[in-house]
């Protein structure tokens, strides 16, 4: 049983993880930066310790410093949240070696899944397509992949995720500054230096599918579609993937079920996938293996609490869903509230927020930490909330969308959520024809 | 850290609901700490959230921003660099590798010289002028805005 959950994490992935603990009647221990003291979540958990000052090397993602404040207190799981360590097995194993339960899959999958390398090689033996491409080590390597692979081409973290780290190269002589940038922002976000190189598909989306597992079954909550991206950034997020033929969704679905029953996967996981937009050919990206940002949408189709699932699944309780009981019901969209100037290229806007205005209403869910004073740090990721609609059909959550960010209203900092009034009234998105390359379409201006 | 917790979505959809078959264009609830304001606006109702906290006055931080004052010394015939945004400034690509530029070397308008670190994203920073890199100011890994001087740039002489 857990009963004493701390939480390392901040933002309101932090409080969500509260809102499902308390529900479930376990205590709950935040483990907040220096900046982050007065934080919302701070506020709310059950109790609240300072694991280290405002820099994340010092307090978010230190190994040391987490195990050391979640074993002072007690406690006798930990919620890494998404981001920060909750994809590092180093964390995980010194987590166990404390003796506190971590929520989220076994060391041996965060091994395989955590190197992107790694997660090719068992996605070709789990069989599943990839796309082309390799690792390089140096700069040396890096040139031969690149000469093999051929530009446009795209450098990854091999620790990464969220598209940190991630940089498109478009010919050869830009490759060697591009990895310098790209190493550098994939050891500042991962402590991980390491990169690889993927060819760059234009014409795709991003389709990721949801899957739980208790190390013997694995089943999947459907798709979600991310394809709105800006340097592979997430903007928008929706759920079923729309437009998608019955046949090739199952293939989807399937195949990411399989790759969790390969690994005997145990807790949440997305399978993430570029589809072809014409063709709707697939190939296998990469697997996290942590909650994800979006699954809000997925909780609203579904009807399931995601954090919950978490939690059950680290207490060592068997899947209680099966998949011929799983129902999908309607469509969910959410856009990411970031504290961003989009229109001065999307330069960050950290600072006090004097007035924190969110929609509300019938088929409207926000999930932020931001209210009336809030503060958003410089260290952190631009993340302030997420307006999540459902809505019967996609059209009815697209026009309920529109109409909740009409109601919002940020003030003391700028937001993305007038890049969302955008999308919102843009053709391709109200008609669901979207890729990764919607967001260079956008009217601007 | 009380045990107190602002009001779930469900929570605030179900006030809406009641609300919006009524006159009334605005509600206040107070639990706790915390008061939901549910407010109609726009094409349907927006939700502020606020809370009391006595203590928050001492518990507030500072974000330890270094702002370099203009170096009263210099004989105004150097150029300052400037950060374009806040955030951690940075002399090299990574952690052990050579800096982009050092004392006596230069710079072109579009000459790499540093990296700021905001919100996890590494922004370049360009020279934006030519000269010679006279003095580093700021210290690497220090947290600079856009008030801090980064390098001073001696100008090529017309």
């Amino acid at each position: 049983m857990i009963r004493r959950l701390f939480i390392a994490n901040r933002g309101e992935i932090a409080l969500r993880i509260i809102r499902t603990a308390r529900r479930l009647g376990m205590t709950t221990i935040l483990g907040v930066s220096e900046a982050d003291r007065t934080s919302l979540p701070a506020r709310v958990a059950d109790e609240a310790v300072i694991v280290g000052p405002a820099p994340s090397a010092e307090s978010y993602l230190s190994v040391d410093r987490v195990i050391a404040a979640a074993t002072a207190a007690h406690a006798d799981a930990i919620h890494p949240g998404y981001g920060f360590l909750s994809e590092n097995a180093s964390f995980a194993r010194a987590a166990i070696k404390a003796g506190i339960v971590f929520v989220g899959p076994d060391v041996s999958s965060l091994d395989a899944m955590g190197d992107k390398l790694m997660a090719r090689k068992i996605g070709l033996a789990a069989g599943l397509p990839v796309v082309p491409g390799g690792e390089a080590e140096d700069k040396a390597a890096a040139r031969l992949q690149a000469a093999k692979t051929g530009y446009p081409l795209l450098l990854k973290a091999v620790s990464g995720g969220g598209g940190r780290g991630m940089k498109r190269v478009d010919r050869a002589e830009d490759l060697d500054s591009q990895i310098d940038l790209a190493m550098a922002e994939a050891r500042a976000a991962f402590g991980d230096p390491r990169i690889y190189i993927e060819r760059y598909i234009g014409r795709g989306r991003h389709v990721e599918v949801q899957v739980l597992g208790d190390g013997q079954h694995a089943i999947h909550l459907g798709t979600r579609d991310c394809s709105i991206q800006r340097r592979f950034q997430k903007l928008v997020e929706e759920a079923p993937a729309p437009g998608i033929p019955d046949v090739k969704h199952r293939a989807l679905t399937d195949a990411a079920v399989r790759l969790a029953e390969h690994l005997k996967y145990r807790g949440a996981g997305t399978v993430e996938f570029l589809v072809d937009s014409e063709t709707f050919e697939f190939y296998f990206l990469e697997m996290n293996a942590r909650i994800q940002v979006e699954h809000p949408v997925t909780e609203a189709i579904t009807g399931i609490d995601l954090i919950e699932q978490q939690l059950l699944i680290a207490d060592d309780q068997p899947l209680g869903l099966t998949q011929a009981r799983m129902s999908f019901v309607g469509h969910a969209i959410e856009v990411r509230i970031n504290a961003e100037d989009w229109l001065r290229d999307f330069r960050p806007s950290p600072g006090r927020v004097t007035r924190a205005d969110w929609p509300a209403g019938p088929g409207i869910r926000v999930d932020s930490h931001i209210a009336n004073g809030g503060l958003v740090p410089a260290f952190y990721d631009s993340l302030i909330g997420k307006l999540i609609v459902a809505g019967k059909t996609r059209a009815e959550a697209v026009a309920r969308l529109s109409d909740a960010l009409s109601s919002l209203t940020i003030e003391g900092i700028e937001t993305t959520a007038g890049l969302h009034r955008r999308i919102m009234a843009d053709n391709r998105f109200i008609s669901g024809d979207v890729d990764t390359r919607f967001f260079e379409g956008l009217a601007r201006g | 850290m009380s045990g107190d917790i602002p009001f779930t979505s469900e929570d605030v959809e179900e006030i809406v609901t009641i609300l919006d078959n009524t006159p009334y264009d605005r509600l206040d609830v107070r639990i706790g700490r915390f008061v939901l304001r549910v407010i109609r606006s726009g094409e349907g109702w927006s939700q502020e959230l606020e809370w009391s906290d006595a203590g928050s006055a001492a518990l507030a931080i500072n974000l330890d921003v270094v702002s370099v004052e203009p170096n009263t010394t210099s004989d105004d015939q150097t150029l300052e660099i400037r950060p374009p945004l806040p955030g951690t400034f940075y002399r090299a690509p990574q952690p052990g590798a050579p800096a982009f530029v050092e004392i006596g070397d230069r710079v072109e308008p579009d000459t790499v010289i540093a990296i700021i670190e905001t919100m996890k994203l590494m922004t370049s920073v360009s020279a934006g002028c030519s000269g010679t890199i006279e003095e580093i100011v700021a210290e690497n890994a220090a947290l600079v805005d856009s008030d801090s001087v980064l390098m001073r740039v001696r100008p090529d002489v017309a």
